[in-house]
């Protein structure tokens, strides 16, 4: 069997940040280990501008983004395996993987980080009604279709779900000449960014309809219509407020669900809130030596951070690799409530923890003129103004380890939504 | 000119198909969507009934039975899974429990093996998952769990190998009785035949009346179902029925030969006989009814939902006979539960009915084994390395949910009776079927398709003409 000091499970933005940081944090004999025909992940179909606007301070394109750190990995001479599929993660560590040249292999890694990624929730999972025709796609499988293939899903769209994959192919699918009708949203307020609003559907005319779904699909073979509904507070729809649109295309974007099939099976422990492991400060699951980043961890708005997330996480599987297992006397737990949905991580050991260390959340509602409240058991902290917050876009507040440090008996740290 | 003419390729028409296929013939079967299985046979519960449950002396009875009795010996030749997973109809508090003492009774004049009642303890230990009110079960052992698209399509094959045709995408418009032959007028063409086997499903009545007077009525009773993730597949591990009382018709909640949680059927009778969309209501009503027999089903892993058309008959028994008014035109109406259970047993009677009517001989060199698509997880690490090294593309994962190689699609294109579309590929090697239904693996399918077919990625469907999946290039439309 082969082995390694750190086997990165996707060559995503996630796998490609925590592969250099792992090297240039001094580990040698790294594999990165990637599905796809190339590096890059995701961001290779996501051709539309406005990444690395925190990480470069100018606008790249996905691929554009993706290759600065494609290239980072190769001139640090990072091995990589691609059209590789990660089959198995043993709880020892052994990563059994496939693909035409090698065969089915496994390697033993000392450290392995997980950057796997996500998938989009299909409609089965929505417990849509009506028939089972072509032209209902994910919006990443339309977007991969168009920008990728060069095919045209099709001529008249509605959209269901606002995430912001959906927003952008609304842009995407009017610029290659599709008519987007509308797009549907179950939830009172969007789930994508502000500016994929104003800058996908306003500047196009296409209608958002808040508190909507989808009722009926019709057409046998390919779509031909979509019904949707006004639905209740209790987000069942309102008999009467049908509204059918001729289409043949359905486009879903309701959500991103982090692929952790493989970390279920190596017994790491899932947040039933993000779906992603269970993580403590240094990213590390509750499997010694099994790192995650980016949005097998959870989802996250921005590519930024979900690099900036994953070099922590190289970085820690380096000092792990290096140092071995952190001898932490300490755990100080954090607990998300009163509108904080859940936090990354989700518990801190202080007297290892980095200096300064981004707890990164998102809220479960829209708030306006609120704060962010920080205690430190029943003492507050901190408080952080924020003008609007919204379930679309990430939250973050700062811990600074001497401060969490004069609290020598501290237990919870608590993070709250309060008014302002 | 044919021997025997079979309308309708779903498991009926392919086990009769099949079960000529053993004489000196030549037959065809044809079917108007564009692969087989794509009726009532692909959206059931996917199940082999012991057979308790039919009414003793009826047609469905005797052929539940005995068509139970062949599948191990059927699914060894054909290289299907199937399992004797056991079921158990279980009886609530609020329930009479004699009717679990007249289903046993039913069920031992039909000649159903093993059947035993279990009381609330027996019951529970058998499987724990069990609703809290259940208070008695009748466990039948012989009860199984199928794939219907494998049944089907293994059936079908293994009849195309044995010399049988099949003309797809042929929808039957006409049956003209000439003086020694059947005229069978087809959307694409014309067929003569000596005989007519009418298996059209939902449609059995509509193709009978183009030949006979018998008056067959079919009503097509809609079934909604909700399928699980694999993660929830051991929820139970016999299929688990409750039993009628005042939510209606019970539903079933049964683990599938492939490792998913099943849930379903409702059962609404619908004047559309294609209409296989659910509804808010019958998808709603499927969980509280399901509850009632099975504790903490975890509704939250849904993957998909769909619903499939029962071809019921208004006299209630399946009809299997030569019509009185029409010689050589023979009926196999009205299949609707337990038809896939029967459809073996079905097969034998309807040849051999057939072969005393055209004097048919056996064949000598019938071919009863077929092999299935193979399947790289039963190989040891070293076959399948092997495998890979001769045919990478058992090295490549396309579908990553189910963990489908591209060889495996390569195989369920190329092989007799090929998969030619998405759902054709997916009925054969679950590529697609899984958790993400398709979001990853379907375009790099329609590639494979594509390529090998080959056709245009425009032409590529996701079930036959009609169904294209991209409407052309960017800046095209």
């Amino acid at each position: 069997m082969n082995t390694y000091d750190l086997v990165i499970i996707g060559g995503g933005p996630a796998g490609l940040a925590a592969a250099a940081s792992a090297k240039e944090n001094g580990i040698e004999h790294i594999l990165i280990l990637e599905r796809d025909k190339e590096l890059g992940g995701i961001l290779n179909q996501c051709i539309h501008n406005g990444f690395g606007l925190h990480t470069f301070k100018e606008e790249l394109t996905g691929p554009e983004y993706a290759s600065r750190f494609i290239k980072k990995v190769k001139n640090l001479q990072i091995p990589y395996k691609l059209n590789t599929m990660v089959m198995d993660v043993s709880p020892d560590k052994t990563v059994t993987a496939m693909n035409r040249t090698d065969g089915m292999f496994q390697i033993q890694a000392k450290a392995i980080i997980l950057a796997m990624g996500c998938r989009e929730r299909a409609r089965g999972a929505l417990n849509i009604p009506g028939y089972r025709p072509a032209g209902i796609f994910s919006a990443g499988t339309a977007q991969r279709l168009v920008n990728i293939e060069g095919y045209m899903p099709g001529k008249e769209v509605v959209i269901l779900g606002s995430g912001d994959i959906g927003l952008i192919m609304a842009r995407r699918m009017t610029l290659e000449g599709a008519k987007v009708k509308v797009v549907a949203e179950l939830m009172p307020y969007s789930g994508g960014l502000k500016r994929n609003i104003v800058q996908c559907l306003n500047d196009f005319d296409i209608p958002l309809k808040l508190s909507h779904t989808v009722v009926d699909i019709e057409g046998k073979k390919r779509v031909e219509a979509v019904t949707i509904a006004e639905v209740g507070p209790d987000k069942k729809p309102i008999p009467g407020t049908e509204e059918r649109y001729t289409c043949d295309t359905l486009l879903l974007s309701c959500g991103l669900i982090p692929e952790n099939e493989l970390s279920k099976n190596a017994g790491i422990l899932l947040n039933p809130v993000t779906s992603g492991p269970v993580v403590s400060d240094n990213l590390e699951t509750n499997i010694e030596g099994i790192f995650a980043c980016g949005n097998v961890l959870h989802v996250h708005d921005v590519v930024d951070y979900v690099s900036e997330e994953a070099a922590s996480a190289g970085k820690n599987a380096a000092s792990y690799i290096k140092n071995g297992k952190k001898n932490s006397k300490k755990t100080v737990t954090i607990y998300p409530t009163d509108g904080v949905r859940y936090t990354v991580p989700s518990s801190i050991h202080p007297e290892e923890m980095a200096d300064s260390l981004t707890v990164r959340f998102r809220v479960g509602d829209v708030y306006k003129n609120c704060t962010i409240a920080t205690y430190f058991d029943n003492e507050l902290i901190s408080k952080k103004k924020r003008p609007v917050m919204a379930p679309g876009e990430m939250e973050e507040i700062r811990l600074e380890k001497d401060i969490l440090n004069s609290y020598p008996h501290l237990s919870t740290i608590t993070i709250k939504i309060e008014e302002a | 000119m044919y021997d025997v003419a079979i309308i309708g390729a779903g498991v009926i028409g392919c086990a009769i198909a099949r079960e000529l296929s053993r004489y000196e013939i030549n037959a065809c079967v044809i079917e108007r969507e564009e692969d087989v299985c794509c009726g009532t046979s692909k959206a059931n519960s996917a199940i082999i009934h012991a057979g308790f449950d039919a009414t003793p002396g009826t047609l469905k009875a005797k052929l539940n039975v005995k068509g139970n009795a062949m599948m191990d010996d059927l699914s060894r030749d054909l290289d299907i899974p199937f399992k004797r997973n056991g079921s158990l109809v279980v009886c609530t508090k609020e329930q009479n429990p004699e009717y679990l003492h007249t289903l046993l009774k039913k069920g031992e004049e039909n000649g159903v093996p093993g059947l035993e009642i279990l009381n609330k303890f027996e019951a529970k230990k058998l499987e724990p998952n069990l609703a809290d009110d259940v208070i008695a079960a009748l466990y039948a052992p012989t009860g199984g769990i199928v794939c219907p698209f494998h049944f089907t399509i293994a059936l079908a094959e293994n009849a195309f190998a044995n010399g049988i045709s099949f003309f797809l995408n042929n929808k039957v418009e006409k049956i003209d009785k000439k003086d020694s032959c059947y005229e069978i007028t087809t959307d694409k063409q014309t067929f003569t035949a000596k005989a007519v086997v009418n298996a059209a499903g939902v449609y059995a009545d509509t193709i009978s009346a183009m030949a006979s007077k018998e008056n067959i009525h079919i009503t097509a009773r809609k079934g909604e179902y909700l399928l699980l993730d694999k993660s929830a597949g051991t929820h139970v591990n016999h299929t688990i029925f409750n039993l009628p009382g005042k939510m209606g018709k019970g539903v079933l909640v049964t683990p599938t030969i492939h490792g998913n949680l099943l849930v379903g059927p409702t059962a609404v009778d619908t004047e559309d006989k294609d209409g296989t969309n659910t509804t808010e209501k019958g998808l709603n009503s499927l969980s509280a009814t399901a509850a009632l027999s099975v504790k903490d089903l975890p509704m939250h892993q849904v993957i998909t939902s769909f619903a499939g058309l029962r071809a019921h008959e208004e006299g209630g028994d399946f009809i299997l006979r030569e019509a009185d008014d029409t010689p050589l035109f023979f009926e196999a109406a009205g299949i609707e539960s337990p038809g896939l259970s029967s459809a073996p047993a079905i097969g034998v009677m309807m040849a051999e009915l057939i072969k005393d009517r055209l004097h048919l001989e056996k064949k000598p060199d019938f071919i009863a084994t077929r092999k299935g698509i193979l399947n790289p997880t039963a190989l040891t690490l070293a076959e399948r390395n092997e495998l890979i090294r001769q045919q990478p593309a058992y090295g490549n994962i396309v579908c990553r949910c189910e963990m489908i190689t591209e060889g495996e699609i390569l195989d369920a294109i190329h092989r007799p009776l090929g998969a030619r579309s998405l759902d054709g590929v997916k009925r054969r090697t679950r590529a697609g079927m899984g958790r993400c239904q398709s979001g990853f693996c379907s375009p790099r399918t329609m590639e494979i398709l594509a390529r090998e077919l080959p056709l245009a990625m425009t032409e590529i469907t996701k079930c036959g003409p009609k169904s294209e999946i991209a409407l052309g290039h960017n800046k095209e439309i």
